[in-house]
């Protein structure tokens, strides 16, 4: 029998520090038995449980898309135990990956209609995954305009930067990022919150599916600002954060009523939060 | 499906033989309590219990298990690369479980052994174990089994029903696995007339002492936001200390951790009880815990057993009525209460 | 005891009615034998749910930590030394509370009779002139209710709440020739070797649900020892080093503070008697400092107070 809580050995390829406070780093990941990574079958939006022997496991998005292939990529805050100690691990070291897990975006129902991915602060990676995916010339014809709205506090804080300079120059996707202040003379895109640079670029609601992540109170901004536009609920997709530990809705702890955030999500769309438990 | 008469006078041995052929677990009085453990000799079980203090749950979901083993040791080139721990998982035999605990077991199934993922260890145990249960001739004051959808002499969830019925022991066996269980062992005798009406008997007696305390169906159709927003969980949650008793005396709490635990340069990954009446339970590294509070910890074990459950595997509920949560509860918070509450017909808002 | 549910009823109105109170805290009926709820008792027409009986032996002191309402609250001598401590340790306000003194005549050990009963399950008890009177299908037995009280009760000496806004019983005789440390002199006696072992084997049932600590009015960390996770101290499994440290270091933490209210080894599941620990600490704390907890309003624990006069060396 497969044994759902045995992580996969890999060994960390990479280690870059994507922000200027040093908080979030992106582990490139490369798996030590080719079996294992061709079992490792993932779409964007599903995440998978970082382990550490001796240390623990963390359930992290993954920033990677499965168009990707030899690697699979995590970008890790630093918070907690297991984040801080990865934060000290360097290149070359084993650790564990389990998963993938979780649900993913609705890739199906996504299909033939436009996209608008907002973002905010370090919860860019699964959204990162998700461009990527849509950007690939194998998916690009398969959705419709691909809009992004992306914050940071302060442009030392984005994540991806060069790969977020390279889609600004794409005609195929259309990006609008944003800092809340910036002191850089040079700087120059948008500066502003994201609900209010939602607002401002107004991207139409018709055909069109929403997906948001970041911090709790850009969430509770935008939204009202999306349902202005015109998305009903049904169409406007998010992420949950959960304490978990099995990550396949066994161990029972990060449920909202019904729900297993680890399994039955950690995708939902603002309709089905709506019938849940307000415990998130 | 076939059953046999054991006589008592005759069980001891047909014990000891049983036991000579696998690991059999049985109710052993430890101290002041019965609890489940390996019986060493045939006469270590007493059969002669109300129910045990802790449930028999940590035979297939031990309070601490180690579930890895890895090293950490610099030169070692698989380091840090976790090993399953390996396991006894010879055939074994539980005898004396009560029917309530043994149908807890088919209620986790379903949170252990689904379509999409399957936990190794449990799965493994269940499939080892031959469950031979001791029907309730006199179900206690806190028994509620028949509220909830199993009862005194339910045989769903076991192998072999036991029956005593006082000179001697009907063995009825429900399951193929029960079927050769009977077949190996010695001295059965078949099961006269009067056995059998004996035991119809004391079924009908103990099923008729205890009633419905509440109504499952009724909490099951209140709307699950009217139930979680109710204003009785104030009060309901007044008393909790926020201990763990509740949830690891009873016997369908499965929630667990997860550790790993380091000495010197070798170490395990290891699950653990875990329980939501601990803040811990849901507490985000971020310092967030969408549980914060005392009734939201509350109110989620109520939920998650009579409403949570029930919607998301369409039927039954997660518990059995065993009363362990009712008996042992510090603050003497019961479970029976709080399910008329919500079972009421009008759930008011806070 | 009996009148004091009829009087406690009545102050409760009374301070509910006049708004002297936001809320009254005291027990209501419990649904099995030997076990009241504890309630909070929110408007007049809730009171006539109080009452008092020998099974209120749970300690409302620990349901204050960090009210910010005014309370009235009902307490027995351990409760109300209880609240001394929480008054001391900056937990509650003294304006806030309205003391409703019960003097205490111990509470029953239930399991103990329950033990007496051997297999025959009690469904209803009733105290009277000093006898317990158990009954359950096809029987009834009574006890001398002064041989089946919990053990702390059987050795109290503060029967009376030591601080009280008004009284719902009279003041009771408090005993004066108890031995309360006869157990504890016999541990003392023993060989390291053979303490180690009775401690061990006291331990040894633990599951580690917390009942003890959470159902003890001292213990209202923020965060508990056990529970801190960065860097984590203590193991979370039941492996003996883990229980070991959780019930070691608790001792000690309660110790100049613990009232022997027995609130712990009532509340565990397993039966565990970990007041072996606490109060070997007592009478420890009570040799080296003549010090009682929550006896006196006015004088501070000795673990939390320094004078340059301490004959301890490690104080210089």
């Amino acid at each position: 029998m497969n044994n759902p809580y045995l992580p996969y050995p890999v060994r960390i390829e990479s280690i870059v520090t994507e922000t200027e406070d040093h908080n979030q780093k992106t582990f490139k990941l490369v798996f030590l038995r080719p079996e294992d990574e061709a079992k490792f079958v993932y779409m964007p939006g599903q995440f998978a449980e970082l382990s550490v022997a001796g240390v623990g496991e963390v359930p992290i998005g993954i920033a990677t898309s499965p168009t990707e292939k030899g690697f699979i990529s995590f970008t890790v805050n630093k918070v907690g135990k297991v984040t801080s100690h990865l934060h000290n691990m360097e290149e070359g070291e084993i650790m564990g990956v389990r998963g993938p897990m979780g649900n993913s975006f609705p890739w199906d129902v996504l299909e033939g209609k436009n996209v608008v991915i907002i973002g905010g602060g370090f919860a860019f990676t699964t959204l990162r995954s998700s461009i990527v995916y849509m950007l690939h010339p194998e998916n690009r014809s398969r959705f419709g305009d691909i809009t992004v709205v992306y914050g940071a506090r302060s442009p030392g804080l984005l994540l991806y930067k060069e790969e977020l300079a390279a889609w600004e120059r794409r005609e195929d996707i259309r990006m609008h990022i944003t800092v809340d202040a910036t002191t850089d003379p040079n700087w120059k895109y948008n500066v502003g919150f994201v609900p209010a640079v939602t607002k401002e670029k107004a991207p139409s609601a018709d055909n069109s599916y929403a997906i948001i992540c970041g911090p709790p109170i850009m969430i509770k901004f935008t939204l009202p600002v999306l349902t202005e536009l015109g998305f009903p609920p049904e169409r406007i997709i998010s992420s949950l954060e959960m304490r978990m530990k099995c990550g396949i809705g066994i161990c029972g702890r990060c449920n909202i009523g019904t729900e297993y955030v680890c399994k039955d999500g950690p995708v939902f769309t603002l309709a089905q939060l709506s019938r849940l438990p307000n415990e998130y | 499906m076939s059953e046999i008469y054991i006589a008592k006078d005759k069980f001891p041995s047909v014990l000891g033989q049983l036991m000579g052929k696998c690991p059999v677990f049985g109710p052993v009085l430890q101290g002041k309590f019965h609890e489940f453990g390996r019986l060493e000799r045939p006469e270590d079980v007493d059969l002669g219990y109300g129910n045990t203090r802790l449930s028999p749950k940590a035979l297939f979901h031990p309070q601490a298990e180690k579930m890895f083993d890895f090293s950490l040791s610099k030169g070692d080139p698989e380091a840090g690369i976790l090993k399953e721990t390996p396991k006894d998982f010879r055939p074994r035999v539980i005898l004396g479980i009560r029917p309530c605990d043994a149908r807890a077991f088919q209620l986790d199934d379903r949170n252990f052994d689904t379509d999409s993922v399957r936990d190794p260890w449990w799965v493994r145990r269940r499939e080892t174990t031959t469950l031979v249960g001791l029907a309730c001739n006199t179900p206690g004051s806190t028994c509620f089994c028949t509220s909830v959808g199993t009862g005194p002499f339910d045989k769903t969830g076991l192998d072999v029903l036991m029956v005593d019925v006082g000179e001697g022991y009907l063995f009825q066996a429900s399951t193929k696995k029960g079927e050769e269980f009977l077949a190996g062992l010695s001295a059965g005798e078949a099961v006269s007339g009067s056995v059998a009406e004996k035991a119809d008997a004391l079924k009908k007696g103990a099923e008729g002492s205890m009633g419905t305390q509440f109504s499952v169906d009724a909490i099951v159709q209140n709307p699950t936001l009217d139930l979680f927003n109710a204003a009785f969980w104030d009060e309901v949650q007044f008393s909790c200390i926020n201990c763990g008793t509740c949830t690891f005396v009873c016997p369908t709490c499965w929630c667990f951790d997860i550790q790993d635990e380091v000495y010197q340069e070798k170490g395990s990954r290891i699950r653990l009880w875990d329980s939501c009446m601990f803040p811990l339970f849901t507490f985000h590294g971020s310092g967030h815990n969408p549980r914060s509070q005392k009734l939201q910890r509350v109110r989620q074990r109520f939920m998650h057993k009579l409403k949570y459950y029930p919607e998301k595997y369409k039927g039954g509920v997660a518990c059995v009525g065993c009363g362990r949560c009712v008996r042992q509860c510090p603050v003497n918070i019961d479970i029976r209460h709080v399910a008329r509450l919500m079972s009421a017909s009008c759930v008011c808002p806070t | 005891m009996q009148g004091y549910t009829q009087r406690i009823r009545e102050a409760a109105k009374r301070l509910l009615a006049e708004k002297k109170v936001d809320v009254v805290m005291g027990f209501r009926k419990g649904t099995i034998p030997f076990m009241n709820e504890p309630f909070l008792a929110k408007s007049p027409e809730q009171v006539d749910q109080l009452l008092w009986d020998g099974n209120c032996g749970i300690n409302l002191a620990n349901y204050l930590s960090g009210r910010k309402d005014r309370i009235g609250i009902v307490a027995k001598g351990c409760d109300s030394r209880n609240i001394v401590v929480h008054l001391l340790e900056y937990q509650i306000k003294r304006e806030q509370l309205y003391i409703l003194g019960a003097p205490c005549h111990g509470m029953i050990d239930g399991r103990r009779i329950t033990e007496e009963l051997a297999g025959k399950e009690p469904l209803q008890v009733e105290e009277e002139n000093g006898r317990i009177r158990v009954s359950g299908k096809g029987f009834e037995e009574s006890f001398d209710r002064k041989q089946y009280l919990q053990e702390n009760c059987a050795i109290c000496m503060h029967r009376n709440p030591v601080v009280y806004d008004e009284l719902v019983g009279d003041l009771v005789e408090e005993q004066r020739d108890v031995d309360r440390y006869a157990d504890v002199r016999e541990v003392e006696g023993l060989s390291p070797e053979a303490k180690w072992k009775y401690f061990e084997d006291l331990i040894a049932p633990c599951i580690r649900c917390y009942a003890c600590r959470n159902a003890c009015p001292v213990c209202y960390c923020p965060t508990c020892f056990v529970d801190e996770s960065r860097p984590q101290w203590v193991g979370k499994t039941v492996d003996p080093t883990d229980t070991r440290t959780f019930h070691f270091l608790r001792a000690y933490h309660v110790a100049g503070r613990c009232t022997d209210c027995g609130a712990c080894e009532r509340a565990c599941p397993v039966g565990i008697k970990m007041r072996q620990f606490t109060k070997k600490l007592e009478k420890d704390i009570k040799e080296m400092y003549g010090y009682e907890a929550g006896v006196d309003p006015e004088s501070r624990p000795p673990l939390d107070t320094y004078r340059p006069d301490d004959p301890r060396d490690f104080a210089k």
